[in-house]
């Protein structure tokens, strides 16, 4: 009974695109406290400034997950939004691995970067299971890790808020997403941020992250055409001046 | 002895020029229960205000309204809304023997200190505003903040009264003590569509709750336009119309929580004309719609601190055209993550464009803003050098700069030494 998932254009009537992308924010109300859902916007903006289209879909728990995703975006929230979303991703649980398996990128922070996980133990010692898509476990903590981040990644230097209480550890193997340049990172001790498998990222930073460091956002952007179209993506003319300046300043702040 | 020390310590750093919390930091050094022996006599008990948005505006209004009933009012007008700036304030008013000389007090404190108040000293009435997120990495999460809203309920002896329209506020009347009396104070039916102006609707879920239906002591407010309104309490009180100095659907709402704490407290005593006199005559607090004159143009200061504040002061002032600033810190003060601005809709200033964008975060503003497609003339983080190309390169034009706490308080020493106005903390009590 229940209806196909809908995308919602937010541009009018490109029909020069070249060609359209469908972006998912997963949980939109339980889990985008602290702008996370300025990951959505910076990318739906950088796709129709790169000359494609949005269509971006919001899934709301016990809504029919959209299969047909390209690009898939989570935030942080609070601890009761996490617990109601437990329900629904653990029945989304084989879509979404299947969607990481094959390829599709995704962004998760946070609070759905910890659900990405194996597990999240509270402080109790209650087992609260994740699915599993990145090889981390996070050990719920008394203290809060606060405070602006700098971190080393593949797209240079990333920077961004960090604001939790869970501490997370890789996995054997498990590739972290960042070393951390000023901030505690997943756990505050080994220096790493994040976790990368596939094209799943998962990170702890808000700012929110992509508006800031518009290389990541290509770089997911990239690997959402490639799927979405099978043909290579071809950038447009973007002016990330501001967004360099607000990103290098930072980088100064707090490195020097 | 503790309030000569404390005496002496708000003379040396009134010569120093200093911040207002340092005497109440020596009387409690000094003695502990300074704050229960000064107030816990006081005839008609001891009012908290608190919740995130709208404190100060709200706590001025209601002593207003209880002066002009000619009631003698303790409050802590410095701005500093913590425990000992309250000390500090009572210090300056307080006989050496240690009593405060008023009728009541009515206090602005903040959601973590109004509960380590309470542990000193048990509130008679408690007024909760609303919750939304404001300043995340001190209480960490909204639902945190409505906890310790419903743990200052529960130490409240007398009556709350309580935000009808804000599930976190309104539902925290199954939280006070048997006998404490529960008021409501909210927005009449026919502006309920206006709500999300106010409240933060992706931090809200449906739940189960349903506020009750208010009763006749239960304020209403009811605007007749953009600057008149009047407060219904049942079908036939009226408080109203009225029109307040200071703009905006906000600052109606809290004239009307104002007014039903104010019947509250006074009772039979309580007088229409006397309220609607008093909060017509309240000046608007510093940094909250505060008009300058810039060489015969207007300039006004918005202070910024939270995605719910920031969204009600763009549609306050949305509506008229002017010139805009913004100045982004990210001081302890401020809110150190500027994550929120994500949150807020600057569509309303697509039109006119942003004039500058400045402070510790002025390139994340300006990167911000082009998310919006709201264009950016400059961007130039020293506030002293952006104020002065304000100035000077918008002269003929209404200005206004919305701005956060410290730099708010950095334009405004600027302001203040260039027009010669008072500085903040030294308003003039009515």
């Amino acid at each position: 009974m229940s209806s196909q998932p809908s995308y919602s254009h937010t541009s009018n009537g490109t029909s020069n695109s070249k060609g359209q992308i469908k972006v998912v924010h997963i949980y939109p109300r339980e889990m985008s406290i602290y702008g996370d859902l300025g990951n959505t916007r910076c990318l739906a903006s950088r796709l129709r400034w790169h000359g494609y289209e949005p269509l971006v879909h919001q899934h709301h728990p016990g809504n029919e997950f959209p299969a047909d995703a390209h690009l898939v975006l989570g935030g942080g929230g609070q601890d009761s939004g996490q617990a109601r979303v437990q329900d629904d991703l653990a029945h989304n649980a084989e879509v979404l691995r299947a969607l990481a398996a094959d390829g599709t990128p995704m962004l998760m922070i946070c609070g759905m970067y910890q659900l990405f996980g194996n597990a999240f133990i509270t402080i109790e010692g209650e087992r609260l299971p994740g699915i599993g898509i990145l090889d981390v476990t996070t050990q719920g903590n008394a203290k809060r890790m606060i405070g602006p981040v700098v971190l080393q990644t593949a797209f240079g230097d990333v920077v961004g808020y960090e604001n939790h209480s869970g501490s997370t550890e890789l996995g054997q193997g498990q590739r972290p997403f960042g070393t951390v340049r000023s901030g505690m990172g997943n756990n505050g001790t080994d220096r790493t941020e994040g976790a990368v498998t596939g094209n799943v990222f998962g990170s702890y930073l808000h700012g929110p992250v992509l508006p800031a460091n518009p290389s990541l956002a290509d770089a997911l952007i990239r690997l959402a055409v490639e799927r979405a179209l099978g043909e290579p993506f071809v950038p447009g003319e973007i002016d990330d001046e501001i967004a360099d300046e607000a990103r290098t300043r930072q980088v100064r702040r707090l490195v020097g | 002895m503790a309030v000569a020390a404390g005496k002496a310590a708000r003379v040396v750093s009134r010569l120093r020029g200093g911040g207002s919390a340092l005497p109440g930091l020596v009387v409690e050094r000094l003695d502990p229960r300074f704050l229960t022996h000064a107030l816990a006599d006081l005839p008609r008990g001891v009012v908290v205000i608190t919740g995130t948005n709208g404190k100060t505006t709200t706590t001025k209004m209601l002593v207003a309204i209880l002066r002009e009933h000619g009631l003698t009012v303790f409050s802590n007008p410095t701005g500093s809304n913590f425990t000992r700036g309250v000390i500090s304030s009572m210090v300056a008013e307080i006989s050496l023997s240690g009593r405060l000389e008023a009728d009541l007090a009515v206090l602005e404190l903040d959601e973590a200190h109004a509960l380590k108040f309470a542990a000193e000293v048990k509130p008679t009435h408690a007024l909760l505003l609303n919750v939304a997120r404001d300043q995340l990495d001190r209480f960490a999460e909204i639902d945190h903040t409505a906890r310790l809203l419903a743990e200052l309920a529960e130490q409240t002896t007398v009556g709350v009264i309580l935000n009808l329209d804000d599930s976190f506020v309104s539902r925290i009347a199954g939280r006070v003590r048997d006998g404490v009396r529960v008021t409501y104070f909210g927005v009449d039916p026919s502006i309920a569509d206006r709500l999300p102006e106010l409240q933060e609707a992706d931090v809200r879920f449906e739940d189960d709750f349903t506020p009750p239906a208010p009763s006749a002591d239960d304020g209403l407010l009811k605007p007749h336009d953009e600057r008149s309104f009047e407060v219904r309490f049942g079908r036939t009180d009226r408080v109203g119309p009225m029109v307040l100095k200071q703009r905006g659907l906000a600052a109606m709402i809290n004239a009307t929580a104002a007014t039903s704490t104010a019947r509250v407290l006074l009772g039979n005593e309580f007088r229409v004309a006397a309220a609607v006199a008093a909060l017509e005559r309240v000046e608007p607090p510093f940094g909250r719609g505060e008009v300058i004159d810039a060489d015969g143009q207007p300039l006004e200061l918005v202070l910024v601190k939270n995605p719910a504040g920031f969204t009600v002061a763009l549609s306050t002032y949305g509506s008229t055209p002017v010139t805009t600033m913004v100045a982004i810190n990210d001081n302890y003060a401020d809110g150190r993550d500027v994550s929120w601005l994500y949150d807020v809709s600057f569509e309303s200033l697509r039109g006119r464009g942003a004039a500058l964008t400045s402070g510790v975060r002025a390139y994340d503003m300006a990167l911000r803003l082009q998310y919006d497609d709201v264009a950016v003339a400059q961007v130039e983080p020293d506030l002293d050098v952006a104020l002065e190309r304000f100035l000077t390169e918008y002269k003929d034009e209404p200005k206004r700069i919305f701005c956060t706490y410290t730099a708010m308080m950095t334009l405004r020493r600027n302001l203040a030494g260039r027009f010669g106005l008072a500085n903040f903390g030294e308003e003039a009590r009515p």
